[in-house]
């Protein structure tokens, strides 16, 4: 369809879910700015293929991941986020306690394989339905299904039970939950 | 140490530690969502928009060269 002042304004609508997104992925807030960016020069100059009526957010997340398939394929993981780089990007700066468990799950998730990280971020955060999530990945609605649970029984591992001395384990986790012990 | 872990099933995921996951995940994501619209985004969907919607083509000085101005 054509681009109408609607269309524009709903892209626009969508860009700080596909900054979270892209940030998530690539744990790189420039590089993720950068996909931004080229998924709308991309989407725009493909507007006609979008049809109307269809899930927009969905579309632009589409041309997003496969931005930076394509792209991580090349660059792999040469550009680490390992100073800590990502927190810098945040506007309101996370307390002294949350910043530090907040460093440790970031840590964890890039420790996923890439394929459970993008199916937990699309369900788990970006609010997609497993369908929606299965259609932007191009994999059957199982296996993204399989691959979300997957990626919390890891992160579980890694954040409570592999790194739990590092950080006082019952203390800690229960005073966050609300002191409900189980 | 070994017996002040967090309660965890060996097998499924402790209810508690999943929703845990889900807050820290969200909160991660929304910090990112709450920053809005970069003036950047904004300004480059109204370049384009104000050329034409049809595939724009940029020089490597930034550019656009999306309009015929007459040159063949």
């Amino acid at each position: 369809m054509p681009l109408t002042n609607q269309l524009r304004d709903d892209i626009l609508a969508s860009v700080p879910n596909l900054r979270a997104f892209a940030i998530s992925l690539s744990g790189n807030g420039d590089r993720a700015d950068d996909l931004v960016q080229e998924t709308l020069l991309r989407a725009l100059a493909n507007i006609d293929s979008f049809q109307p009526g269809s899930n927009l957010p969905a579309w632009l997340f589409t041309i997003l991941r496969n931005l930076f398939r394509s792209d991580y394929r090349k660059r792999r993981r040469e550009v680490e986020d390992a100073d800590g780089s990502y927190a810098k990007t945040l506007k309101s700066q996370p307390s002294q306690n949350s910043h530090l468990e907040f460093e440790e799950f970031r840590a964890a998730l890039d420790k996923l394989p890439q394929d459970q990280r993008e199916a937990l971020i699309l369900v788990g955060a970006s609010g997609f339905s497993y369908e929606d999530a299965a259609a932007i990945c191009g994999w059957a609605v199982g296996t993204i299904k399989s691959r979300v649970n997957r990626a919390r029984s890891k992160l579980s591992a890694l954040l409570y039970v592999d790194g739990a001395e590092d950080f006082g384990p019952d203390e800690t986790v229960r005073a966050v939950i609300g002191g409900s012990g189980g | 140490m070994k017996d002040a872990k967090p309660p965890t099933n060996k097998g499924g995921l402790n209810a508690e530690i999943q929703s845990r996951i889900g807050h820290q995940l969200r909160a991660m994501y929304d910090d990112v969502v709450r920053q809005g619209v970069p003036d950047r985004f904004a300004d480059l969907i109204r370049k384009l928009d104000a050329s034409e919607p049809a595939s724009p083509q940029m020089n490597n000085t930034g550019d656009f060269n999306a309009k015929n101005d007459g040159r063949d």
